[in-house]
């Protein structure tokens, strides 16, 4: 059991994470895939402030929470408006731009 | 040399860390796995509570107490409640479409993943195989992990820090802004033209409720027209109608009996024919 065992359970959540967006359809599981991958780069940066011995690390996973609070306020919200036009939450419905 | 020696050879940690990563670990893992599978977005939700909890217990071993707090506070406790709140505004009703858009993206999706974690995982496994635990009591110098963080945090890092403001503002603004509906003054229709709007509908009465005239009270039983067949107008939006006999009663069936038993004896059954028939 070393620090490895974190980075490589956080690489693989990340993964898992980002295989998440690219399969379900629903915007809001997309959304908490990206939650995912924001935790588990979270996990790293704690893992490396511990091994080098420093708490910047900890600093920045704690900014990292603060902007993916701002920023899931802010994507649920465009996915309700979203979903009050179109009565759909998938990703595949929001296609106005497309052509 | 002996310095290069200890420096080359893997730092091991303690026992009671290998044995709550060992037992955290699947478990966030499986949350992970379970919230990308589960068809349902509440269990999603779920599962991703599991992942987030554990992630909290790993920060809080990692010397790292205040981001594990704030991670159970904050996205357990804030960030995931929002997401139940919203999936239930959005209804439950909107879970996946199994269509696939693209096709094969699934098989394709599925095989990037499992090549990049391998390659993620190899390359961070032995990059890192040698990484010193040096640890925080150097830094927190016996203070703790809080004085330690809010030192860096408002001197060099005290800039962002304020920004940090301007952002939570911003994303409240805004999200008030999105999800906020403007009416025009007068638009909202009194009780009046409501109630007379639907009097020239077909349907002036209101739909019937659930369980009307069924043998059960739960939302998830449909009326009964007089003939016994379920109405589906009564149908709840987002549940399963359910009949009587299938529904879980809240004891064992075998000492409650079934519904018949508990409504009391239909013997000997009212007849058709007015004024019973001879048995």
């Amino acid at each position: 059991m070393t620090l490895t065992h974190y980075l490589v359970l956080a690489a693989i959540l990340f993964t898992i994470g980002a295989v998440g967006v690219l399969v379900r359809r629903n915007a809001i599981v997309v959304f908490m895939c990206v939650e995912l991958m924001l935790n588990s780069a979270n996990l790293t940066l704690v893992t490396f402030a511990r091994a080098h011995g420093g708490v910047d690390g900890q600093v920045m996973a704690f900014f990292v929470m603060v902007v993916a609070a701002a920023e899931v306020v802010v994507g649920l919200a465009i996915i309700m408006s979203i979903y009050r036009t179109r009565r759909s939450a998938s990703v595949d419905d929001a296609n106005l731009l497309k052509y | 040399m002996s310095v290069l020696a200890a420096a080359a050879a893997p730092v091991h940690l303690g026992t009671g860390e290998a044995v709550v990563f060992w037992i955290l670990g699947p478990i966030a893992l499986a949350g992970a796995l379970g919230m990308v599978l589960a068809r349902n977005a509440v269990h999603s939700a779920l599962f991703l509570v599991n992942t987030m909890l554990s992630f909290g217990v790993f920060y809080v071993v990692e010397q790292a107490p205040f981001l594990g707090s704030v991670q159970i506070i904050v996205y357990t406790g804030a960030i995931m409640i929002l997401f139940l709140f919203v999936l239930m505004l959005v209804g439950r009703d909107s879970s996946d479409s199994v269509v696939e858009t693209l096709r094969g993206q699934r098989v394709a999706a599925t095989i990037l993943g499992i090549g990049f974690a391998g390659l993620v995982g190899a390359g961070i496994a032995r990059a890192t195989q040698h990484l010193p635990a040096t640890g925080l009591s150097a830094v927190q110098q016996g203070r703790g992990n809080i004085p330690a963080i809010a030192e860096l945090l408002f001197t060099r890092y005290l800039l962002a820090f304020e920004v940090t403001s301007a952002l939570l503002i911003t994303a409240a603004v805004g999200a008030m802004v999105l999800a906020h509906i403007e009416r025009e003054p007068g638009s909202r229709q009194s009780q009046k033209e409501l109630s007379r709007a639907r009097f020239l509908t077909a349907r002036p009465q209101t739909l019937p409720g659930p369980g009307v005239f069924a043998r059960g009270n739960s939302v998830a039983v449909p009326a009964l027209l007089p003939d016994g067949r379920p109405t589906e107008e009564s149908y709840a939006t987002g549940l399963e109608p359910q009949a009587v006999e299938e529904m879980p009663r809240p004891t064992g069936r075998e000492q409650l009996g079934g519904p018949d038993a508990a409504l009391g004896t239909l013997d000997p059954a009212p007849r058709d024919v007015p004024g019973g028939s001879p048995r």
